[in-house]
């Protein structure tokens, strides 16, 4: 692909009500969209508002919608998104209150891990001692392997920002907390099962995905909250259907 | 256990479709047996009345197909227009069970 020489990148500013401006932005090998942002921020404006601790791909706090899309902008490489027009639009993530440019506020994305009981509670010490011995949890059983396949999570909210029906319905817990709530069903040392079930199921919980998999398919840790919530689904419905909860 | 509507209309909402799975089938197969060399009312009415099991297959049918409908039209006025509530649900629940009766009493008619 032919490289543009400058970069013409739209960026968001303000909140929800706010506009786009226009930067010209220098295009140079291997630069990454967060690297654009950084430039701009630098060199040209200041005022520009925006997230990023790690850099590598770690913290999940670099995300936004480049081009249309949700992603980590710190390991998206610019060439990856862009033509040979050079043009790049970047908003902050979709689904989430815009505080300002390019920040989103996540709080409501990390309340739902709260709702969908996303916290460990050990099963030996419910009142949170330090259990008198090690578990043993056997790396190729069952229930690890799927705790195992969703643990990775960043929580970037790459995923909540690309499903539709966070969109349509604003109680829906979303892909990464049910992913969360997975882990730890899936997790033998916790002692939160049934809460944690009751926690996830309905309309505001699995019951509503669509499994369209936009969020395993745009997940840029390569989990898939789609067959976690799947999961969810499966144990609640022989659960409910014998009368088991 | 939470008093949680959409985990149980769900339940139903998925085993409903099992068994309409299974009745489309049953009854496609009857549809192309039956019509084998023309089709006339006398013929409909002898194989069908004072028939037990052709009537249970029915009711279950038609009650499967009703409830399976609404509740697959409440998921979508929920996400479409935020139809959602506890007197929407039995709106649903009504609107499906009236379905079905609509269905069972045309199978009674054939049975009776
Ligand atoms: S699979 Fe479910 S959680 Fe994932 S994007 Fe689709 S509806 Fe949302
Ligand atoms: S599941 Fe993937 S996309 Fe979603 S928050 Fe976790 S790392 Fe990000
Ligand atoms: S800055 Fe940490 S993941 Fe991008």
């Amino acid at each position: 692909m032919a490289e543009p020489a400058s970069l013409k990148v739209s960026v968001w500013r303000g909140g929800e009500d706010g506009a786009f401006q226009r930067y010209e932005v220098p295009a140079r090998t291997n630069q990454t969209v967060l690297d654009v942002v950084t430039h701009i921020q630098r060199e040209l404006d200041p005022s520009l508002a925006y997230r990023f601790a790690c850099r590598v791909g770690m913290c999940g706090s670099c995300a936004m919608t480049v081009n249309g899309r949700a992603r980590w902008t710190c390991r998206t490489h610019v060439k990856r998104v862009v033509d040979a027009d050079g043009a790049l639009e970047l908003r902050p993530l979709a689904n989430l209150p815009v505080i300002r440019d390019l920040a989103a506020d996540l709080s409501p994305f990390f309340d739902k891990w709260q709702r969908a009981r996303g916290t460990f509670l050990p099963k030996q010490s419910p009142d949170g001692a330090v259990p008198e011995d090690f578990a043993v949890v056997p790396p190729a059983s069952k229930a690890r392997r799927e705790a195992d396949a969703g643990i990775e999570c960043i929580g970037c909210a790459v995923c909540y920002a690309s499903c539709d029906v966070v969109a349509w319905n604003a109680d829906y817990l979303g892909p990464a907390a049910m992913n969360r709530a997975w882990t730890l069903v899936n997790d033998v040392r916790d002692g939160a099962r049934g809460e944690r079930l009751d926690a996830v199921a309905g309309d505001a919980g699995c019951h509503s995905c669509h499994s369209t998999q936009s969020c395993t398919e745009r997940c840029p840790k390569n989990l898939d909250p789609s067959s976690a919530i799947a999961g969810l689904k499966r144990v609640l419905f022989w659960d409910t259907l014998l009368g088991r909860r | 256990m939470k008093s949680n509507p959409g985990v149980h209309l769900w339940v139903v909402q998925r085993v409903t479709a099992m068994l309409l799975g299974i009745a489309v089938v049953v009854h496609l197969v009857t549809i192309v047996t039956a019509v084998r060399g023309g089709l006339s009312a006398r013929e409909i009415l002898e194989r069908t009345q004072g028939n037990e099991a052709w009537l249970l297959f029915y009711v279950v049918f038609a009650l499967a197909a009703g409830l399976h409908g609404a509740i697959g039209l409440r998921n979508i006025a929920a996400e479409t227009i935020g139809l959602r509530g506890r007197g929407a649900d039995l709106a649903w629940l009504a609107a499906g069970l009236l379905t079905a009766g609509f269905g069972i009493r045309a199978a009674i008619g054939l049975y009776a």
